[in-house]
């Protein structure tokens, strides 16, 4: 993406350049269109609950910057021989997702591949004033976090028949969960920064929010956590993904000696369809936390960001 | 003696998975994984970095990735680990010259004998060698009950040999199934240079 011509127009406010989960243009000083789109192959086995965390997934960037998800376009891609039916079910947990956001499927494109992919393209709004980006967190804040982790050790483990069905249906019904519900309580709060947490894990998703300027310790005994994925990481049960977002952070991270090797891997865990992670101000922490506790998955109080520390992430 | 794992092809976390598989297999001795990427090398390290087990990483090609673990005394340990196995030096080896344990009723000596092979393979510490004279190379050909359990050991490093001239004698050398064929010289040179020998 580096290597792309910077766009220079006073209306593109977010993109790429600055890491953020989707990109934002603004139309009028009171409104602004929110883009993003995602799309991956299958992780879990059933085709209608594949289709209901492709679309939980690709919709989550719209909140993460504060705004709210309008249309949606299918992103498909599909082998010519195989069973129509299964598309068909991808399609319809994709589509009910999408209504449940509180938008329109709009329509979409197909093409023919070696392997099933579904995602779709979301464009929301925002008020250019109340974007959520990635960074800003000041010292002091408290980090929040709205789902569990481990969803990919326990997909992993589930692919070569290592995990229980109790497992699996924790991280099915926590990648499935909009962050919509999470997102209208959190509206409530002064939000410094807000981010959800995907691909490259809790810690990378993390240091990007930090973006270089500041620093953060996490309470690993807070996090929340699929208890399962600990249990399978402590197998080595463990994802390539992981090890990638290990390696490109290794240089930022430090971990106390009371933390566990499982629980390392959980938080280098690549998630799909993760929660939000927000950077609060400590007298607001308390009360979003007894709120969110009203949804139905695990959250906490994460971590904190300070001043004085060597390494840019503490965990302890 | 080194086993060869090749998991080339498998994506994580079955590299892992079929590892550790693997290595419960393995008293003692080498296993070797060959991956075809640094990402799951890297993962395998973590396993033998967490289980506490030496390891050495190895760039076979551009595509082939192994790592090499040490399991019990497959590589000689610290001296201070193991304080008492530096009063004897040399190869623990256990010797067969019959078919039979002890002296008595061949039924029960043959039963006994069963039991004690089975007892090796069962040992925290594999010997290095087992050599078989006498009746006792009946003990290392097809149908003998104890055959299976002398593949074990094979199977995990453990030399078996077995004397050519008893072979010949009883008419089985055509029915060896488990490790090599020696000579008086290799079973006087292998006891004289062993740090302990065990008989049933």
């Amino acid at each position: 993406m580096a290597q792309l011509p910077k766009v220079q127009d006073p209306d593109f406010l977010v993109g790429f350049d600055q890491s953020d989960d989707a990109a934002v243009y603004r139309l009028t000083d009171e409104l602004a269109l929110v883009h993003t789109l995602d799309f991956f192959p299958p992780m879990v086995e059933d085709p209608y609950t594949f289709g209901q965390i492709a679309a939980a997934n690709a919709l989550s960037d719209i909140w993460a910057m504060g705004g709210e998800p309008k249309t949606a376009l299918n992103i498909v891609c599909f082998p010519e021989k195989m069973d129509l039916e299964i598309l068909s079910q991808i399609l319809q947990g994709g589509s009910e997702k999408v209504l449940e956001a509180g938008a329109v499927l709009a329509g979409g494109h197909s093409i023919e591949d070696d392997g099933v992919k579904y995602g779709l393209s979301v464009t929301g709004i925002v008020h250019p004033q109340k974007i959520y980006t990635n960074r800003g967190c000041e010292p002091g804040d408290l980090l929040v976090l709205t789902k569990p982790l481990g969803v990919a050790i326990i997909c992993g483990a589930a692919r070569v028949g290592e995990a229980s069905q109790q497992a699996l249906q924790k991280a099915v019904a926590s990648m499935a969960t909009l962050n919509k519900y999470a997102a209208e309580i959190i509206r409530k709060y002064p939000v410094h920064a807000c981010t959800d947490v995907t691909g490259f894990g809790f810690l990378g998703h993390l240091h990007e929010m930090l973006g270089g300027e500041r620093k953060a310790v996490i309470f690993s005994s807070e996090v929340p956590v699929i208890p399962e994925a600990l249990e399978y990481a402590a197998e080595f049960l463990v994802t390539g993904a992981a090890q990638r977002n290990r390696n490109f952070l290794e240089g930022y991270v430090e971990f106390g000696p009371e933390v566990h090797f499982s629980m390392e891997e959980v938080l280098f865990d690549p998630q799909t369809s993760g929660g939000l992670l927000v950077s609060v101000p400590k007298a607001a922490a308390e009360d979003l936390l007894a709120e969110l506790e009203g949804l139905d998955l695990p959250c906490g109080i994460v971590g904190e960001i300070v001043d004085e520390q060597e390494k840019e992430i503490v965990v302890k | 003696m080194k086993k060869t794992l090749d998991a080339t092809g498998l994506s994580c976390p079955l590299p892992v998975l079929e590892a550790k598989k693997a290595l419960k297999e393995l008293t003692a001795g080498q296993l070797e994984v060959v991956v075809d990427n640094t990402i799951a090398q890297q993962n395998l390290e973590k396993m033998a970095k967490q289980l506490g087990l030496e390891y050495e990483l190895n760039t076979i090609s551009e595509d082939r990735y192994a790592i090499v673990i040490t399991v019990g005394s497959g590589e000689p340990q610290t001296p201070t680990a193991q304080p008492e196995k530096e009063a004897v030096r040399g190869d623990e080896i256990v010797v067969l010259s019959s078919d039979q344990m002890g002296a008595g009723d061949p039924e029960l000596g043959r039963l006994l004998m069963k039991s004690f092979v089975y007892a090796v393979t069962e040992l925290e510490e594999l010997p290095a060698k087992v050599l078989l004279y006498n009746s006792g190379v009946k003990l290392a050909v097809k149908g003998a009950d104890t055959l299976e359990d002398l593949r074990k050991l094979s199977a995990q490093g453990v030399e078996i040999m077995s004397c050519g001239t008893c072979l010949n004698f009883f008419g089985l050398t055509e029915q060896l199934g488990v490790g090599s064929i020696t000579n008086m010289y290799e079973i006087v040179q292998s006891q004289l240079a062993a740090g302990r020998i065990l008989r049933p």
